[in-house]
């Protein structure tokens, strides 16, 4: 008991009070948590400097073994080709337009309806609330067929509309998500708007928009790098090349029998880029949001 | 004076909900809930209910995309049972979700323990080990298909500095499993962000209390951290195992060699359930058959939840804050 108690009394004093022999193990653990950490971070970066290097490499060196990261020759020979293979922009094009209207579905539908769970007091709060929990919940597999029929029927292959109009009527998660924010708030602050006359709808624009807007933002780059990324609905509804995403568009790198590398890895660096940005930008939403959607 | 200015709204809005118990507000509240939910209603209508009762009515019936359904009975369900690829394609989803599951945990944990210390540069090592879950799953199959690459691929060239001659991992039936599983390890940032949240929420007096009593590193892990992070655990296993169960354009990416073409790696190893559902469906066709299998999935996937939540009674701690 003794010993341990003189071990508090030099854990919390100053480290300048604490003998050169007891501080030295403390700063090899530093540096090996340092080196193991640095590790961990190449571990999950490396594959991205792999694809950048690939495509900034000349023909003759995408194929040297063993591989090597730096590029004998830095050439721009591979965006070339792969815009001379593929119509990068047009697909570029398609993938921002789906993206963007995702975005805006998102951002128009999901706090409405976040509202109306938690801020609105009306009996249809905790029916509402039970059907948003059950259909996260539903594997989208189940949905999968019906929905491709549905649209099917109304001619809508080979258009946006599949893939768009879903995020217009609201996605489970992130009205959740901003349920969940919207609870943290006191109704005090809505009832007072409510109380100086203010309709409902201009009190959900003027107070609890503003209030939400991290939760929103939060969803919003959620929605957009999933639909910036999403390849099983582009596989299924759209079959005209010309209305490709760029998830299904690089396939025309694989032929008959190899692989275009060079310009294929050049167009996942174009492709890999805006979600790059929106992440930059969006990064502390970003991680926040996912701690915050998982512990609360 | 503030007393005062703080009381007035609260016996104001204590007389509107009183107020508000008049059928006529009641109505109008109701209207106004209406409202607001009303893109969701219509979404949980036309994309949910609707879709479901319509994959069930599916599921009994044989169904191509040109012929109205033919009610079939329970026929689907049966030749589900005498399906080889079926079971196969089962069963290399379980293998994944055996394999992927608990590595997952383990890395997603160990990497935030890891992180969780005040190392100087965290925010930037943190969003770098997030970065390749923002990384569209095409572009991460086909760059792993190249690192795997047996010639060319820098995997098996960092194992030839240990002297290990790697295998070649999208050709030979029993390794094509472990590199789907590595592929989706790339993606385990988001995983581990949660893991990070969680364990900074870990009273730093129990450690202190432990080390008192004399418990090493691993002892303090296994007394005061797990139990502590063991309900966001629980959470982290099910989305997990769900992911897996559901996995799709990992193994199609890795396996196919054209869009549209039917690959499934060598002898089909890599051919997952969502795979052979969406081929059901889509290639063959068989609409009615893949709805059967959707419904499977459905079942197996509450049936695995529900094994897990009635275990979790012997591992989750639930603090007594």
């Amino acid at each position: 008991m003794a010993l341990s108690d003189t071990q508090i009394v030099t854990d919390a004093g100053s480290p300048r009070e604490l003998p050169a022999a007891k501080r030295r193990p403390k700063i090899l653990r530093r540096l090996r948590q340092h080196a193991l950490v640095i590790v961990l971070a190449a571990v999950f970066i490396f594959p991205l400097l792999v694809m950048v290097s690939t495509a900034l490499k000349a023909p003759q060196d995408v194929f040297s073994s063993p591989p090597s990261l730096i590029p004998s020759e830095w050439t721009f020979d591979n965006f070339t080709k792969a815009f001379d293979q593929i119509p990068v922009w047009r697909y570029l094009g398609n993938t921002m337009l789906v993206a963007g209207l995702s975005v805006v579905g998102t951002a128009l539908s999901c706090p409405l309806v976040a509202y109306a769970l938690s801020k609105v007091k009306w009996v249809g709060a905790k029916p509402l609330f039970i059907m948003v929990l059950a259909t996260m919940m539903l594997p989208p597999q189940v949905t999968l067929i019906p929905l491709f029929l549905i649209w099917n029927g109304l001619g809508a292959t080979n258009t946006y509309l599949p893939l768009v109009v879903p995020a217009f009527l609201g996605t489970p998660f992130f009205i959740f998500l901003i349920r969940q924010f919207l609870m943290n708030v006191p109704d005090d602050l809505i009832e007072a708007a409510r109380l100086d006359g203010a309709s409902e709808l201009r009190t959900y624009a003027t107070i609890v928009l503003p209030i939400a807007r991290p939760a929103i933002v939060t969803a919003a780059v959620f929605q957009f790098v999933w639909a910036w990324t999403d390849f099983l609905n582009p596989l299924i509804y759209l079959n005209d090349e010309s209305t490709y995403t760029l998830s299904i568009g690089l396939y025309a790198f694989f032929g008959e029998n190899d692989v275009a590398w060079g310009p294929l890895m050049a167009a996942c660096t174009m492709f890999t880029i805006p979600a790059l940005i929106i992440f930059l930008i969006g990064q502390k939403f970003f991680i926040g949001g996912i701690s915050a959607g998982a512990l609360k | 004076m503030s007393m005062l200015t703080r009381r007035r709204p609260e016996a104001r809005s204590t007389r509107r909900r009183e107020g508000s118990k008049r059928p006529r507000s009641t109505r109008r509240s109701f209207w106004i809930g209406v409202a607001f939910a009303s893109p969701f209603i219509v979404g949980f209508f036309g994309l949910f209910a609707y879709p479901i009762l319509a994959s069930g009515y599916y599921s009994f019936t044989d169904f191509n995309l040109f012929q109205s359904p033919d009610w079939v009975g329970l026929d689907n369900y049966e030749q589900m049972a005498n399906d080889d690829v079926f079971w196969k394609s089962l069963a290399n989803t379980l293998v994944l979700a055996v394999m992927g599951v608990p590595l997952t945990i383990a890395i997603a944990l160990g990497g935030a323990h890891l992180l969780n210390t005040p190392i100087k540069g965290q925010p930037l090592y943190r969003a770098v080990i997030y970065l390749p879950s923002i990384i569209p799953i095409v572009v991460g199959g086909y760059l792993w298909r190249w690192l795997l690459n047996t010639q060319y691929g820098f995997v098996n060239y960092f194992l030839s500095w240990f002297g290990i001659s790697g295998p070649s991992w999208l050709q030979e039936p029993d390794w094509t499993k472990p590199a789907i599983v590595l592929v989706v390890l790339w993606t385990v940032g988001g995983t581990m962000i949660i893991y990070l949240a969680a364990l900074k929420d870990v009273p730093h007096e129990l450690y202190e209390a432990a080390s008192i009593d004399g418990a090493g590193p691993w002892r303090r892990f296994l007394n005061v951290t797990w139990p502590t992070v063991s309900p966001v655990t629980l959470f982290q296993v099910i989305v997990c195992l769900i992911a897996y169960l559901q996995i799709f354009t990992e193994p199609y990416v890795l396996a196919q060699e054209r869009l549209n073409n039917i690959s499934s790696g060598p002898d089909q190893s890599m051919l997952t359930y969502a795979m052979y559902l969406y081929q059901n469906a889509f290639v063959y066709l068989k609409m009615g058959y893949a709805s059967a299998m959707a419904w499977v999935l459905f079942i197996v996937t509450l049936i695995v939840t529900l094994v897990v939540l009635a275990s979790s009674k012997r591992w989750v701690h639930y603090g007594s804050k």
